[in-house]
This record gives structure tokens, C-alpha cells and sequence, in this order.
């Protein structure tokens, strides 16, 4: 039967089993609307703006593990999933983008709504696809998908011209796919497997450190079982919280600027690091020239890429993190023998560790007058769901969610950790509400990046997503201010927010809930009143303005250079 | 240190750009850049001349290998590859500067394939440092244009790229 290209679009993304998609339609979409107006098998979600519907498909592929996928009309529908695109990229987030493109014949005249879409984004695609005959949208989409979700995951943008999409063509869905240039290596090498076990065995202050792959493979579980049958302590990255669970005594948190003490200790002393899925990032390494400078290194990591990049690596181990942990299990099973001495043998690194832990733990100093952002973070973990899925935006909320939430579960935090996007935690948490209508998402956002993406609050209305949202308003944008406290003699340059909005009045505009704490008394009834509506709500804390997150490894220093109390 | 790398690719829309970009977007050098078809249908053959430390390379070969439409990186350490280049030079040649822009031309067994009263057009091929050598004996006699096609490399032996 033939079908229109719009169509064939539509029913390659049920053969892929999309049921959700976020878009916003346009004079190049125009058809493809057409064809998703009775095609029941997809759910679309109209958001109000297409940076947040880019969002929303990132939160959506982090809280599923599967593809998020957007739509947007050419030129300026385009353009605005850009910022959601290099967010995804940054952080390895699987994603096809299908953008409205003018028809073939005006590619390259300026014409109305045109944009190189495909250009401005080459350096924030893994890959991008410019569709030119009806008979290769089935193939194409194959291909997004796969190069999305395989390998190291990413962002895939398909251009797709309004000429093809009115195009008739026959529907038929290729089986497989083969990409003569692209074949990821998933499988760990057995000979590196056992030179990686024989240097844990040997060790004496082993760390394993845990990053986003972790996560992305779904490795929770192997990681879990490893660290434990070793006794290895495990720190995670900012992307890595949640595939250990923080409750573990193995647990460091996470490591880093703003890691714990113990953490940056650990990474400090060891002489033996185990990077599991992480990428050795600037806000993790500190000056890398005194980075871990008794540690040899194993890299596991699916990509290349990542292994050599900044830090020398004594065993890189390429492949995807389950199949190498799960190796790294059985082999060390082969070792049994060797595993009573290796444990009692790191007594020592252990006590070193609980020392460090009980001398700087992560903590603050409570208040009974002022609400205290840390305070709201560790009710809400109180009183929240065991599976409840936080989001964050960005700024020392974030941080503020990274130190004390305390996770336990992987793809229960929603962050943009490698871009670092204000705006991302309101609309990421939308699509994850979308994902799990019957979960507890809770979007943790400053009174600066939430009134980025404010306007989603009217889709989260329409839709019934009950997503709670969290503002810790401390009236400035409190990451910067901090900064320019400590090292630019407190000179609040453009970082004081002068206008105080009324949230409760905000919420209430587009038919939503507000409630406001003023005082520590306040926290608790608010987040139970929050939590016991049935719909969307906003939760008001007025929380101390001048509050740091601290530790801080300053820009430039090294990790075991903390500020501790500034 | 210079190195030569030849990359496969698939003749996708767009390869060049990909990889033109992955070197200026990540600070990598380019001295030098050609691309043609492969006796192979749908591929093309890219040379690129870089530079770099031996951690850079490492980072330039891994980025190629990691775009989808690169099917193969060839890294030419020294000795392991033939390279030419193709220069066209346009230089002036009056008086007694015509003789002696001949005997340059037969000493680099180059060709004169334009000739005017005022100048010879010369086509000189060979590796890129013969090219720089001949370069160099004729800008003292005036260079008017000089047209090279940067390098392009072979490995040596029976084998080709890919067996
Ligand atoms: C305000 C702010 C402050 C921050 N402070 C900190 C901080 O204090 N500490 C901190 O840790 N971070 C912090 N970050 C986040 C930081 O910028 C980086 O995003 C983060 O450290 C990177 O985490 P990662 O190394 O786990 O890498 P990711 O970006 O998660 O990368 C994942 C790695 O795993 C690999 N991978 C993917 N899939 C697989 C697979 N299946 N198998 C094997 N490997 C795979 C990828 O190739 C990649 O190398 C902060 C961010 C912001 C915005
Ligand atoms: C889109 C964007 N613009 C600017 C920044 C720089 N930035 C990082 S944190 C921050 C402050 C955020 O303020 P707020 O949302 O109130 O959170 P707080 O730090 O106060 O918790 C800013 C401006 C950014 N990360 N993203
Ligand atoms: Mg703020």
C-alpha cells in the first residue's frame, strides 16, 4: 500500500516503538501533522516552546532508557532545539530530532523558514541525516535510531523536507541495519579483563569511579555486585548518582567541585582508580597535573574517545560497562582464593576512608529562623517516594540536590551535568512525567533557571502531569553569586534577581497549585500538602539567600584542596 | 611533529563538512587537505596533513574513526607511506632568468607547460619537501602564483588499505 512520506515517518517510529513524541507543528511539519492527527498509536505532547520539548524528550530518554524524540518545524522551530540538543550531547543522551525542512528544490535559496539546521548542529549531533527521496526515509530512521541508542548514545537529527513528506511511497521497514563505518566495540577484551582484576587484587587503596555509562548501560546491578564482592568504595560523578546506592556503606558520594570530602580524599590517595563509564571531566579532575597522583589507572568506556583525553590511562578497557563488569565478575570468581587476603588487606583503606568521612561529613548549619536549602532537600528525600525521579536545573540547587538527596536508584536524577542548562529541570521532568504518569517526579529548580522554561507549566496543566515542582528561591542566581563572594570581593554584578515573583499567584494563572514556606516550620507541611494534590504544583521556599555550597574545590586547584568553610 | 592520515569515507552529503569541523571545533591543525573518489564505488579517499603531539594524534585518529561515515583511518608514521604532491608555478622569467629557470625545472625533473615572453608555468611533482626545494631555488627569481594540491599518500607494498 502506498502512503505518503509524513505517513511512512509515523509508522517507522512505531516499527522503533515510540509511543510518546514532543513537538511543535509549522508550515514544514504541516503534513506530518496531518498524518499524527488520527494516528492513535503515538501520544504527542504540544509543548510551548520546542527548546523545552527537546528537554522533555532528553527527560524522557533518561528516565526510560529509551529514544526521546522531538519534532520541530524548519528555521526558528529548528534553531530552538538546539540548546536541547547540545544538552543531550553533552551528557550521551539517545535522541532523534526530525526537523520540518523546506522542499528539496528550494534547499539553499533562503527560503522562507530555512535554516542549515543540519550545519548548526554538526558539532552537537552524534550523527544527522538530510532525507532526499521518500524510498529512504524506512532505511534513514533505521539508521537514527540505531546510532542513537547504540554504542556511546546521542543525539541524531533527521531533516526531513516537506517535498518528501507529501511524497508517495511503499511503507516497508528494514529488519536489520548494517553501517559499514560504525561499529561500536560493546565487547570488553578478555585478556584486559584479567589484567584489570589482577591489578584490583594487587591494589591496596582502590576507588571505583562511576560515571554517566554506568547509568546509560543499565550496569547498576553488575557494579553493585562487584563493588561489594571486592569491598571496593565506589565515588560517583554528578551523572553517575544512583547507579551505587548512596545508602551503602561503600559509599564516598559523589566526587569532584563540589564532592565530599571523603570522596576527593579517596581519589587523592588511591593508588589504584577504576573509571567506570566516566569521562574524566575538569569539574571532577581538579588540576590535572596533581590529579591522583599515586593512582594507576583502568578506563572502561565504550568510546575511545574518552579514554586518553585528559588523563594518561595505565589499562584502558574498551566496551560497553555491563559486558566488562560483568566479566570483571566472573573473573574474579576464578580468584576466589585471593579474596579473603585482598579484603582483610584493605582494613586499612577502609578505616582511612571512614576517618575522612567522620572529620568534613557533607552537612550545614541548621537554622530556626531561615529555611535552609539543604534542609528542604533532605525532607523531601524524607517524604518523597523510594522511586520517586528528581530532576534538577542548574545552580547550587543542583548541587544542593547532588549532596544531600542521597540516591539510591539509577534514572532517578534528571540533570544537565556536561552543558549545564538552566531551564532544563522544569520541562526534563515533564517528560519523564510522561514516561511514568504514575510515578512521583519532582523537578528541584532556582527562582533564576525555572522562569526559563516557566511556560510548560501550561502543558503540564493540559496534560495532567502532576509534576511537583520545587523552587528554592534564594532571589539571586545563587551559583554566580557565589562565585563572585569568593573570588570577586562580593561585587553582585547582574546576579540579584530584583523582581519578586509571586509563584502561589504564578501556579494559580495556569490552573495549578502553589505553596509557599517562609520559615523551617513551614517545610514539611508544604511538601505534604505538594505531594497530596492530584495535579501539577509549585512549592515556594524562601530559603537563606546567601547560602554556598561548599565543599569547593576551587577552579584551578587541586581535589585535595577543598574549601571546606568560607 | 607532521604526520600524513588517510580516511575512508562514505561519499555522504556532508563528510567533508563533519570532518572539517571535528578539526576546528577541537583546535586540530590542518596543513594540508585533499579529497577525490576511490577506485571503490561510493567512497572517497581523504590526505590530511596535521600536526600535533603523540596525545593530539591519538585524539585525531580516535575522532575520525568515531564519525559514522569514516570507514578507515590510515596513520602514516614515517617511512610507511609514498607521498606526492602536484604544484603548479607561474614565475617570472626575463633575460638571463629564463636559462636558469630551466636548468631548476630539469634538475627537478619538471615540466614547462605555459611559456609568455615574461614568465614560464611550470608543473613539478614529487614529494612535498621536493616541491618546497624547488620552491625555494625559484622565489628568488620572482614567484607569481604557486598552486599546490597538498598531499596525497600510499602505503607501500602489495597490500592495499583494506587487504
Ligand atoms: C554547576 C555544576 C557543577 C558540577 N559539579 C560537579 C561535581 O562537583 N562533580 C561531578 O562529578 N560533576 C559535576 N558536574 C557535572 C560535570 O560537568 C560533568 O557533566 C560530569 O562530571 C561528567 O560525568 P561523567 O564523567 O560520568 O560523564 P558522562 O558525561 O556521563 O559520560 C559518560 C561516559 O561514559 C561513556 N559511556 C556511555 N555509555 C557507555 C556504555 N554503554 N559503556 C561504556 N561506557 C559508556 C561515554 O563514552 C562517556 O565517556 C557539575 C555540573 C554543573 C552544571
Ligand atoms: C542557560 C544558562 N545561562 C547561564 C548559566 C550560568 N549559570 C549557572 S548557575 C546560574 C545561576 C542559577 O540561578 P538559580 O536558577 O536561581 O539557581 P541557584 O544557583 O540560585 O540555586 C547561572 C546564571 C547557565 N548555566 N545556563
Ligand atoms: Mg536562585
Amino acid at each position: 500500500m502506498k502512503m505518503n512520506g509524513a505517513r511512512i515517518m509515523l509508522e517507522c517510529l512505531k516499527k522503533e516503538g515510540v509511543d510518546t513524541i514532543f513537538g511543535y507543528p509549522g508550515g514544514t511539519v504541516i503534513n506530518l501533522y496531518d498524518a499524527l492527527f488520527d494516528f492513535k498509536e503515538i501520544h504527542h505532547i504540544l509543548p510551548r516552546h520546542e527548546q523545552a520539548g527537546t528537554h522533555a524528550a532528553d527527560g524522557y530518554a533518561r528516565a526510560t532508557g529509551r529514544v526521546g524524540v522531538v519534532i520541530a518545524t524548519s528555521g526558528p522551530g529548528a534553531t530552538n532545539t538546539v540548546t536541547g540538543i547540545a544538552t543531550a550531547y553533552m551528557d550521551s543522551i539517545p535522541m532523534v530530532i526530525i526537523t520540518g525542512q523546506v522542499p528539496t528544490p528550494l534547499i539553499g535559496n533562503d527560503a522562507f523558514q530555512e535554516v542549515d539546521i543540519i550545519g548548526i548542529t554538526r558539532p552537537c549531533t552524534k550523527h544527522s541525516f538530510l532525507i532526499r527521496d521518500v524510498k529512504d526515509i524506512a532505511l534513514t530512521m533505521k539508521k537514527a535510531f540505531y546510532i542513537a541508542r547504540s554504542g556511546r548514545p546521542g543525539p541524531v537529527l533527521v531533516d526531513f523536507p516537506k517535498d518528501i513528506q507529501i511524497a508517495q511511497s511503499e511503507f516497508d521497514y528494514p529488519e536489520t541495519v548494517e553501517i559499514r563505518g560504525y561499529k561500536p566495540n560493546l565487547s570488553g577484551h578478555p585478556r584486559q579483563v584479567e589484567k584489570a582484576v589482577a591489578m584490583i587484587l594487587e591494589s591496596h587503596r582502590p576507588v571505583m569511579y562511576v560515571g554517566g555509562g554506568t547509568v546509560l548501560s543499565d550496569s547498576a546491578e553488575p557494579l553493585t555486585e562487584l563493588a561489594r564482592t571486592l569491598t571496593l568504595p565506589v565515588t560517583t560523578t554528578l551523572m553517575g548518582l544512583g547507579s551505587f546506592p548512596e545508602s551503602d556503606e561503600l559509599s564516598l558520594g559523589m566526587l569532584g567541585m563540589h564532592g565530599s570530602y571523603c570522596a576527593n580524599m579517596a581519589m587523592s590517595n588511591s593508588d589504584l582508580i577504576i573509571a567506570v563509564g566516566a569521562r574524566f571531566d575538569d569539574r571532577v579532575t581538579g588540576k590535572l597535573s596533581t590529579f591522583a597522583p599515586h593512582a594507576k589507572i583502568i578506563h572502561i568506556d565504550v568510546d575511545p574517545t574518552s579514554i586518553k583525553k585528559n588523563v594518561p590511562v595505565d589499562l584502558p578497557i574498551v566496551g560497553d560497562v555491563k559486558d566488562v563488569l560483568l566479566k570483571m565478575i566472573k573473573q574474579t570468581d576464578k580468584n576466589k582464593e585471593k579474596l579473603a587476603g585482598f579484603v582483610a588487606a584493605l582494613t586499612p583503606w577502609h578505616s582511612d576512608i571512614t576517618a575522612w568521612k567522620e572529620k568534613h561529613p557533607l552537612g550545614y548549619k541548621q537554622s530556626s529562623t531561615i529555611i535552609k536549602p539543604q534542609f528542604v532537600i533532605q525532607k523531601l528525600r524524607e517524604l518523597s517516594d523510594d522511586d520517586a525521579i528528581i530532576s534538577t536545573d542548574v545552580g547550587q540547587h543542583q548541587m544542593w540536590t547532588a549532596q544531600f538527596f542521597q540516591f539510591n536508584k539509577p534514572r532517578t536524577l534528571l540533570t544537565s551535568g556536561g552543558l549545564g542548562t538552566m531551564g532544563y529541570g522544569l520541562p526534563a521532568a515533564m517528560g519523564a512525567q510522561a514516561a511514568f504518569p504514575n510515578r512521583q517526579i519532582i523537578s528541584i529548580c532556582g527562582d533564576g533557571g525555572v522562569q526559563m522554561n516557566i511556560q510548560e507549566m501550561a502543558t503540564l496543566v493540559q496534560n495532567r502531569l502532576p509534576v511537583k515542582i520545587v523552587i528554592l528561591n534564594n532571589n539571586f542566581l545563587g551559583m554566580v553569586r557565589q562565585w563572585q563572594e569568593l573570588f570577586f570581593d562580593k561585587r553582585y554584578s547582574s546576579t540579584c534577581m530584583e523582581l519578586p515573583i509571586d509563584y502561589i499567584k504564578l501556579a494559580d494563572a495556569y490552573g495549578a497549585k502553589g505553596f509557599l514556606a517562609t520559615k523551617p516550620g513551614d517545610v514539611e507541611s508544604v511538601i505534604k500538602q505538594g505531594f497530596e494534590e492530584k495535579g501539577p504544583v509549585i512549592m515556594e521556599f524562601m530559603v537563606a539567600r546567601e547560602e554556598k555550597v561548599l565543599p569547593m574545590v576551587p577552579a584551578g586547584a587541586s581535589l585535595n584542596e577543598m574549601v571546606l568553610n568560607a | 611533529m607532521q604526520h600524513t592520515i588517510s580516511v575512508i569515507v562514505e561519499n555522504d552529503f556532508g563528510v567533508l563538512s563533519r570532518v572539517a569541523t571535528l578539526f576546528s571545533g577541537r583546535g586540530f591543525n590542518i596543513d594540508s587537505l585533499t579529497v577525490a573518489p576511490t577506485n571503490e564505488e561510493g567512497l572517497s579517499r581523504m590526505t590530511i596533513v596535521t600536526r600535533g603531539d603523540d596525545q593530539i594524534l591519538e585524539q585525531i585518529n580516535k575522532q575520525l574513526n568515531k564519525l559514522i561515515d569514516v570507514l578507515k583511518v590510515l596513520d602514516f608514521t614515517d617511512g610507511s607511506a609514498i607521498e606526492r604532491e602536484l604544484a603548479l608555478i607561474k614565475v617570472a622569467a626575463e633575460d638571463d632568468a629564463r636559462a636558469e629557470v630551466l636548468r631548476v625545472v630539469d634538475i627537478f625533473r619538471a615540466k614547462i607547460i605555459d611559456v609568455t615572453p615574461k614568465s614560464y608555468t611550470i608543473e613539478a611533482t614529487g614529494n612535498p619537501l621536493k616541491i618546497d626545494g624547488i620552491l625555494e631555488l625559484l622565489r628568488p627569481l620572482g614567484l607569481k602564483e604557486v598552486v599546490r594540491t597538498g598531499a596525497v599518500a600510499i602505503g607501500r607494498g602489495a597490500k592495499g588499505w583494506n587487504g
